[in-house]
């Protein structure tokens, strides 16, 4: 399990993360909810090690990965899929899957891993020899959720996967990671689309202004007037 | 105290210091004897002079409208041919042009000038190819801009360096020999007696570009410079701009290969070469791209480095040290790394995208005594700022090789690292400002 505890994050004079709390306990889907601005990407990047941190620790089951460099945290088993998809354009599906298992050697278990993400994303493995620029925007997020999967992470930790996407295609890609669960990955998930998000999630925290204000389970959260109030609109 | 000068001291003071140099040159390059180390500083200034002109029409290309060109010294040449070949003296022709028959010209306009207006038209038959080299280059210019200004940033710069590399070829053509001589050298045209004409010419020209670039053209070409898009929207059309600033750097590119002619005495299409305008972009970066007072400080700076002080590379002793290492070439891969350290760490060179003004000067002058007493307090914290760099990366270090030892050490013992959170089973609200724990 992934436990960040009392992480804080300096832009220059701006304290973007004060304090942030959160467990991602194996075999649960967690999410991060919050408007514009609240701190929930940057709580992603500096877990990563892609923002600095000015305080707290970040540990990942009996090992501590404060201060550790990125590809050392890919290579423990955590991956983030960045925020607006970010697959790479002039290559095709198949590169851009390859491309995800970089850092591993082990030849046959990354044809099985093709295979796994083929499964889950039916709808790539008749486009790989697409070039990843001439794919739609609900497949450029399976591609990228697929490259992301493709390091075999034991965390897998998405930033905006609904992104600009219609929500039919929201519905597959939130199906899709329901069963990367199943499939034995944690998942920590950051959404402005509440809703999808709460609805599919075991535990959720609620971040305003760098700071975590509300959590619970995913559908008590859903369900309390607050929350309702402040980010579903009704 | 205001040390601002009123424009009427400013340009006093301009026309004081202009007036010192053209009188220290003219008189410098009558009085000093050939031979003596003073006279190398006398044609420093010639030869930096030269390459000032053809750096400020490069950087008004590169540093002032955004087109990274590379066509610099084939345009040079172009110029430098033109020039030759309407001014050597008409009895020479025989000689220069011998497997040619003498050439197709067998006139001088220097000499026909001359026999008209005396010595009035002497110097203006040197001025008239002189100017008919800018404008031929000019038209060429125009002419290749009209393919290639289409082309963006690193492709512009390959299709210019070609139209370069072309030009190069095609003037070394046998065919063209009764003009060009071929691949045979020009020699004997008419050159100037003294260095002032150089440094006057190139003074006027780069006076006049530095005129265009604070003209409403040259905020046009600014703008396209920073963000074409934007521009456009504002109603400048953008190749048409483009297609001036191509067409004015490439006369005064002209104008420079005429006065390099001169200062050379004998011209051929070898040296023109990529090299060449390599030499020219170095200078502009070094000066500062976007800095025409930059290009001229740069200018000199590279002229007397590469034909003064630097020389004892290639001669195999230079400042006392001698190494078998020192043979002719050397001071090129000096020169190479120079740039790769000046790009990498200073790549804004002397004057960034600032021009000289007397105010900047004189406050310049000013600080100098505050910065010389504050460089050691300067150096002192920039030195603490490392230490503490250091210490940051080593406790890193020792931190990591720490929690390491506690991992084995809590997996022997079965003991977690940290204590999980309470994921509770209805909503928490965090009434305080931070902790959740």
């Amino acid at each position: 399990m992934l436990a960040i505890r009392n992480l804080n994050v300096h832009y220059g004079g701006i304290h973007a993360l004060r304090g942030i709390d959160i467990d991602v306990p194996d075999g649960k889907i967690i999410s991060l909810i919050g408007a514009n601005g609240a701190g929930k990407s940057t709580t992603l990047k500096s877990v990563m090690g892609l923002v600095a941190k000015s305080d707290g620790r970040v540990f990942w089951d009996d090992t501590e990965i404060t201060s550790l460099r990125t590809k050392d945290i890919v290579a423990e088993g955590i991956i983030l899929c960045p925020e607006g998809r970010r697959i790479f354009p002039d290559l095709t599906v198949d590169e851009n899957i390859a491309a995800g298992a970089y850092l591993r050697k082990d030849k046959a278990e990354i044809a099985r891993d093709r295979e796994w993400v083929y499964n889950l994303f039916p709808r790539l493995s008749e486009r790989t020899w697409q070039l990843g620029a001439t794919l739609s925007g609900g497949e450029q997020q399976m591609l990228a959720v697929a490259r992301a999967l493709m390091s075999k992470p034991k965390l897998l930790m998405l930033d905006e996967p609904s992104l600009g996407l219609a929500p039919l295609v929201i519905k597959d890609i939130f199906n899709v990671i329901q069963k990367i669960r199943e499939d034995g990955v944690n998942i920590l998930l950051i959404e402005q689309n509440a809703k999808v998000a709460l609805d599919i999630s075991d535990y959720a925290y609620v971040m305003e202004t760098g700071v975590i204000t509300m959590a619970g389970p995913g559908k008590a959260l859903l369900s309390d007037p607050r929350v309702q109030q402040a980010y579903l609109g009704e | 105290m205001d040390t601002r000068l009123d424009n009427k001291k400013k340009i006093a003071l301009s026309a004081a210091c202009l007036i010192l140099f053209m009188v220290f040159v003219y008189f410098g390059d009558i009085m000093i004897r050939p031979g003596s180390s003073m006279k190398m500083l006398i044609t420093v200034i010639e030869k930096g002079s030269i390459f000032a002109l053809v750096a400020a029409s490069m950087n008004l290309l590169n540093g002032f409208t955004g087109l990274f060109s590379l066509g610099q010294a084939g345009f040079m040449l172009i110029g430098a041919y033109t020039y030759a070949i309407f001014t050597i003296p008409a009895d020479s022709h025989d000689k220069v042009y011998q497997y040619f028959n003498g050439g197709i010209i067998k006139w001088s306009i220097v000499e026909i000038l001359e026999s008209k207006l005396g010595l009035a038209g002497h110097y203006l038959g040197m001025l008239i190819p002189m100017l008919m080299a800018g404008l031929l280059v000019a038209l060429i210019g125009f002419l290749i801009g009209i393919p290639v200004l289409r082309l963006k940033s690193d492709y512009l710069a390959i299709a210019t360096l070609g139209f370069a590399e072309i030009i190069r070829a095609f003037f070394q053509w046998n065919t063209l020999g009764p003009l060009t001589n071929g691949s045979n050298v020009l020699r004997k045209y008419t050159t100037y007696k003294n260095a002032i004409f150089p440094v006057m010419i190139a003074g006027i020209s780069i006076a006049i570009i530095l005129l265009l670039i604070n003209s409403t053209y040259g905020r046009a070409f600014r703008a396209i410079r920073d963000d074409e898009i934007a521009a456009e929207a504002m109603g400048i059309n953008l190749f048409k701009h483009k297609e001036m600033s191509f067409v004015i750097s490439s006369f005064f590119a002209g104008i420079s290969g005429a006065l390099l002619a001169m200062f050379q005495t004998t011209i051929s299409a070898t040296p023109f070469t990529t090299v060449m305008t390599y030499e020219i972009l170095l200078i502009v970066v070094i000066g500062g791209i976007g800095s025409i007072t930059g290009s001229v400080i740069g200018a000199f700076l590279f002229t007397a480095a590469s034909e003064w002080w630097l020389r004892g590379l290639d001669a195999g002793k230079w400042m006392g040290i001698s190494s078998s290492l020192m043979r002719p070439g050397f001071r090129k891969v000096v020169f190479a790394i120079l740039i790769m350290l000046i790009v990498l760490f200073y790549s804004r060179g002397i004057m960034g995208d600032k021009e000289f003004s007397w105010d900047g000067f004189f406050a310049w002058c000013k600080s100098r005594p505050a910065a010389v007493k504050a460089w050691p307090e300067k150096r002192k914290a920039s030195r603490a700022a490392k230490k503490e760099a250091r210490a940051v990366k080593s406790a890193a270090k020792a931190r990591a090789k720490q929690a390491k030892e506690e991992k084995e050490a809590r997996k022997s013992s079965g003991e977690g690292l940290f204590t999980p959170l309470v994921l509770a089973d209805h909503v928490v609200v965090f009434e305080k400002e931070g902790r959740n724990g």
